[in-house]
């Protein structure tokens, strides 16, 4: 055997060579697109922030068009990829299958987003990620767009190959990591989302050099949103992984119980597909009983699953913390983490952001009538960036701080600067999307130029609040891009310029077999507050402030529902 | 480190649950029912809903129904570029019609009447925005969306478009005016 097997001093990580260099590669092209599409969305605000209106109309939209997809889709899936790769064969210690096909992967995404980027750069596809038809677009959008989704598709094919590879070869015993098994959650929903994105987009693709003469547009919506949102299930799916991993990573955290976590991810699978129906709920064409069904699915699964991890994840690190000794009072375990540290900080950031900002105005607005105050106004980028950008881009950061190092065998440069990062890009996100949410309140529009409405033959002034709330947009924007850079700043520094850990050396030998800590059935014994069975009071306590939050603001949108005119 | 390690029990689904989660579990699925239910509840008693009718429509018999509404019940015009500004019998069918880059035509309703109000784009998507009551629908081309409308403010309204449909997007802004209802419904002049 070839010496392909090398084991980190530092983690205990066993690394399979070329897994390692297709993560390092992934990893190194998510973070480029996440600089460019960053500038890009500094560009953005800055025009958004009325007294600055930095670009014309026809540079806006096409930057905004370049920062949508370049971020949601280039910068994560580029991620995920990295990410399916070190949750297959690192942590299970395998190898991975199929090594060639993986840079095939790789290339076609680069070779994919690179057209997709030109067409939108040549002007002609300022269409918006969405690009809803009868809108047309340069045949190389699309074009692009499939080649980067079959990419990412075999990528997905690796990730379930090598899981195949490792329990054949038996790299491990029993079951699966926690870890590796929400990965698997973001894996199998990847299949769905990229089967909806090839239904929808290839005819698209033909349509746009005329093979066919017409697509429906509300068939666009359904179908591309079948995409759409079920990518950003995978994105929840791939982060709350992370978040698991990192509370096992900084705490030696072990989740409460497997059984919980484990069905919650499961639940994504479940309940996910057609809940792109929040997309649809302002559109004609579709019946009530569909709309309300496949938003909810009668239950709501899927916000519960998040709900579940939202204790989870915090309870098992509060378990970690009080099994230490820090168990006095609701909150000493909280007090004790190591703030200063970015894995953690970027991680709690990314996981109270999800929660409290993106995830409750993303279900309230999910809701059928609350949704006709939102829909389409900026509200909406003020929702996705609570949980895109501050939860899956947070989460990716703060795993990236704990990962390069590892991967490049070299110390993190700079890290008073990697110290505040996460703080710098999380206040700002959390921010941003504060005042966007604001404003989109006060009726401001997404995708919009003007909020003055310049050179239309009418005139209409928002209040003075909603102006004031886009500057404050513009302001918060700077300091969430500075947090931005300064985490491309730690990772491409750190790649090139970090001080060596020492040599890395492969070895010919297998590693291993990977095994279970000692079984401990007990439970956890005598932590918590006294209660029996709550061994994680304090985030039971902010569990339950969160869905105090959750409840007043849902009835609060819908006393405001019922202020308007009347409509049916 | 076991969230990134297998399990301890390999039969993991033995191991025992805490009551903090069961509990949790417990109060989450309540509130995620209630929200389900929510919205049923809201289409028999509330009054802001959309019943979901909708029908198959070409552009160009929009358009001719469009033309009957302004041809009927033009009251007067408005701006340099002659905008027609209708006012239709109260409880009637109105339309509006969503274009590049402009809504067509104004609407002048009365307060306190229902009417019904057909919309529909005859090119790219749209987005039909009332603002500041900052109701919001999707206007797909093909599909003609009928929603009952009362207003219940007088005043002057904007309708803005909240889709984006091209560069000039952001002047596709138009007015929607409410007034006082007068009893024997005809149009005061
Ligand atoms: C750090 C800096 C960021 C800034 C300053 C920023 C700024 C903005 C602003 C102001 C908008 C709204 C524009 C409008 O509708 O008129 C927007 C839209 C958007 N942003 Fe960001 N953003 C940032 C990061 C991110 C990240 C990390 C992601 C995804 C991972 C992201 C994804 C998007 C998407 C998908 C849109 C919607 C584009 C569309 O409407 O088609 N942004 N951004
Ligand atoms: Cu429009
Ligand atoms: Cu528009």
């Amino acid at each position: 055997m070839k010496p392909e097997f090398r084991t980190c001093p530092d983690s205990g990580l066993v690394f399979h060579r070329p897994a390692e260099n297709l993560i390092k590669a992934n990893a190194i092209a998510a973070t480029i697109f996440l600089a460019v599409g960053g500038l890009l969305g500094l560009l953005v605000a800055l025009t958004r922030w009325p007294a600055v209106q930095l670009l014309d109309a026809a540079h806006f939209y096409t930057v905004l068009t370049g920062h949508g997809v370049v971020l949601l889709l280039v910068w994560i899936l580029f991620f995920e990829m990295a990410l399916l790769y070190f949750c297959s064969a690192v942590l299970l210690r395998s190898r991975l299958a199929t090594p060639r096909m993986g840079w095939l992967a790789f290339g076609l995404m680069l070779v994919g987003a690179s057209i997709t980027a030109v067409a939108i750069l040549q002007g002609g596809s300022s269409v918006m990620m969405t690009s809803y038809v009868p809108m047309p677009a340069a045949p190389h959008f699309y074009l692009g767009l499939i080649l980067f989704a079959v990419g990412a598709l075999i990528g997905t094919f690796i990730f379930f190959g090598t899981l195949v590879i490792a329990r054949d070869e038996r790299t491990y015993e029993g079951s699966i990591p926690l870890v590796t098994f929400g990965a698997l959650t973001a894996a199998i929903i990847a299949v769905f989302t990229i089967a909806c994105g090839a239904i929808i987009l290839i005819p698209t693709f033909l349509w746009s050099i005329g093979y066919i003469s017409e697509i429906d547009a509300l068939m666009y919506r359904l179908i591309w949103w079948g995409m759409g949102h079920s990518s950003q299930q995978i994105n929840v799916a791939a982060h709350v992984a992370v978040w698991y991993a990192i509370a096992a990573i900084v705490f030696g955290a072990r989740p409460m119980s497997e059984k919980v976590s484990r069905g919650a991810f499961f639940l994504y699978i479940l309940f996910i597909s057609i809940a792109s129906a929040h997309h649809l709920l302002g559109d004609p064409g579709l019946s009530t009983e569909w709309k309300i069904f496949n938003t909810s699915y009668a239950m709501y699964l899927a916000v519960l699953a998040s709900l579940v991890h939202g204790l989870t994840v915090p309870g098992s690190i509060e378990v970690a913390q009080r099994e230490k000794g820090h168990n006095k009072g609701l909150f000493e375990w909280l007090r004790k983490a190591p703030w200063g540290n970015p894995v953690f900080s970027g991680m709690f950031l990314s996981l109270v952001g999800f929660g409290f900002i993106g995830g409750i105005s993303g279900v309230v607005m999910g809701a059928e009538q609350i949704n006709f105050l939102i829909h389409n106004t900026i509200y909406v980028p003020g929702h996705f960036h609570g949980t895109v950008a501050l939860g899956t881009t947070l989460a990716f950061m703060a795993l990236s701080l704990w990962l390069v190092p590892i991967l490049f065998r070299r110390e993190l440069i700079w890290p008073k600067l990697a110290m505040w990062q996460p703080w710098l890009f999380g206040i700002g996100t959390a921010l941003q999307a504060f005042f966007m949410m604001g404003a989109g309140t006060l009726g401001v529009s997404r995708r919009h130029w003007d909020m003055a409405f310049a050179g239309s033959a009418f005139e209409w002034a928002y209040p003075g609040m909603a102006y004031t709330m886009m500057a404050l947009n513009g302001i918060s924007a700077i300091m969430a891009v500075a947090g931005g850079a300064a985490f491309v700043i730690v990772i491409v520094g750190t790649i090139f310029f970090g001080k060596r850990k020492g040599a890395i050396e492969y070895s010919a030998t297998r590693p291993e077999m990977l095994r279970g800590p000692a079984a401990s059935l007990s439970g956890h014994g005598n932590i918590g507050l006294g209660a029996k069975g709550f061994p994680a009071p304090g985030t039971f306590v902010l569990a339950m402030f969160l869905l105090l939050v959750f409840v007043v603001y849902y009835f609060v949108n819908y006393g405001y529902l019922a202020s308007v005119w009347k409509f049916s | 480190m076991t969230a990134i390690h297998p399990p301890s029990h390999k039969v993991w689904w033995k191991q025992p649950v805490d009551r903090v989660e069961v509990v949790w579990i417990g109060i989450a699925l309540v509130w995620c029912l209630i929200m389900f239910f929510f919205m049923p509840f809201w289409h028999v008693f509330g009054d802001q809903n959309y019943s979901g009718e909708a029908y198959r429509v070409t552009p160009e018999r929009f358009n001719e129904k469009v033309n009957e509404l302004v041809e009927q019940y033009t009251v007067r015009y408005e701006t340099d570029r002659q905008i027609p500004v209708v006012r239709p019998p109260a409880g009637s069918d109105i339309y509006l019609l969503a274009r590049l880059w402009d809504w067509y035509p104004i609407l002048e309703l009365e307060k306190g009447q229902t009417y019904r109000l057909h919309v529909s784009s005859v090119d790219w998507q749209h987005g039909l925005s009332i603002q500041p009551i900052n109701i919001n629908f999707q206007v797909l081309p093909g599909y003609e969306m009928v929603l009952n409308i009362t207003p219940t403010e007088v005043g002057e309204y904007a309708v803005v478009c909240n889709e984006y449909c091209g560069i000039l997007h952001h002047a596709m802004l138009s007015k929607l005016y409410v007034v006082e209802s007068d009893r024997n419904g005809e149009p005061q002049s």
